[in-house]
């Protein structure tokens, strides 16, 4: 596929545009990509943009790092997908990075520490808010609750990436007793369509 | 040597970043204990810092530790170590026409990895508040304004519906007025 210098150009300019608006949350772009790529340059119809969410949640990543690369994948191939990658990380990484000199520079002011003595407290509170957000479309009958009660002890003594992998081959191991499988396809297939038609749903979680 | 290692940590990171970036928090904490690259209150204030910054938690936190601990080259390299898996996996997926989410195997997975991303979220909750003293049951008025602006923190986020970014903009302001 013979991909315009232009359309790299256009992919990245699109996507360096919409990044700084993910403050709290990839989701919080879902309607900027839909007013851009799909009303504005007509890149991608809404049914395809459902699927783009739907994949970028499944694959591991950023929900908005991975809508984008897979919409500049489809648009532009590889190099499409490069240049979404990096027009929506870029405004990111340099915000993050001027906020970082700027703790670094003013570190020791006594103002500054109070601050973050409570925004850690508020750090905290977030997290719980993204656990129970997470819950809300993980935890659906006794095995998933107790896989996930299970899973945080665990943590205390094994590391988390084997966790992770324990948790799939736990997945698979326990849909292939009944019926389970098919229950849990239900309750995925209904979810799909909260989160496209609201995507605030997972904000602070999804990202 | 600390490029290296950084690289290593997020690339690997980046292939099982499922559910969000504050699940990965326990692997960053776990790298950055493993290598000594902050202190924990440092640590905290990185992952503050990440949740105010647009783009992704994961990717910021990343972005931060590298800065901290290499500088501008550190952060180049751990942004793009985080970023390649996801660019890896996307194309693959875009490629082949893989209809992920409706994959029977891609489904039974998900049925174990999301409880325990789960179980990920609430144990970096859980060191977050060890590390930090907040479960103490001394009864200081340090104590007891952590617990009401612990309160009000999850009553703005579940009921007012509030963005993570203003909770943690307010409360920095009520830190302030508190604790100087």
């Amino acid at each position: 596929m013979k991909v315009k210098g232009l359309l790299v150009l256009q992919i990245f300019w699109t996507f360096f545009k919409i990044s700084p608006v993910t403050f709290g949350g990839g989701f919080a772009m879902v309607p900027l990509i839909i007013k851009e790529i799909v009303e504005k340059r007509k890149w991608l119809t809404n049914d395809e943009f459902t699927d783009v969410i739907a994949l970028s949640q499944t694959v591991p990543g950023a929900v908005a790092v991975n809508s984008a690369t897979f919409i500049g994948h489809r648009i532009g191939g590889i190099r499409g997908a490069v240049a979404a990658m990096i027009g929506v990380s870029l405004p990111a990484f340099f915000i993050v990075i001027s906020f970082g000199i700027f703790y670094f520079n003013i570190q020791d002011n006594q103002k500054l520490e109070a601050a973050f003595t409570s925004i850690t407290v508020s750090i905290v509170a977030i997290i719980v808010f993204a656990a129970i957000k997470v819950a809300k479309t993980a935890i659906y009958d006794k095995t998933t609750f107790f896989i996930m009660i299970a899973g945080v002890p665990l943590l205390f003594f094994i590391h988390p990436i084997i966790v992770i992998f324990l948790g799939a081959i736990t997945g698979i191991i326990v849909t292939s007793f009944g019926r389970k499988l098919n229950h849990c396809i239900e309750l995925n297939n209904n979810k799909e369509e909260d989160l496209t038609t609201n995507p605030d749903y997972f904000m602070g979680s999804g990202i | 040597m600390v490029l290296w290692n950084l690289f290593q940590t997020f690339f690997i990171m980046g292939f099982v970043s499922f559910g969000g970036g504050y699940a990965m928090i326990p692997i960053i904490e776990a790298a950055v204990t493993k290598y000594g690259w902050m202190s924990t209150e440092q640590f905290t204030d990185m992952i503050a810092i990440a949740g105010m910054s647009p783009g992704p938690i994961a990717a910021n936190s990343a972005i931060l530790i590298g800065y901290t601990t290499a500088g501008l080259s550190g952060a180049i390299v751990s942004a793009v170590a985080i970023l390649l898996p996801s660019l890896f996996l996307v194309i693959t997926a875009a490629s082949f026409f893989i209809k992920l989410h409706h994959n029977p195997v891609v489904e039974r997975m998900f049925y174990g990895l999301k409880p325990i991303v789960t179980s990920l979220i609430i144990f970096a909750a859980l060191k977050f508040a060890l590390a930090n003293n907040l479960i103490t049951f001394q009864v200081s008025f340090r104590y007891i304004s952590t617990v009401i602006i612990f309160g009000l923190s999850l009553f703005a986020l579940l009921k007012l519906q509030w963005n993570p970014v203003y909770v943690i903009i307010l409360s920095g302001l009520v830190g302030i007025t508190l604790y100087s």
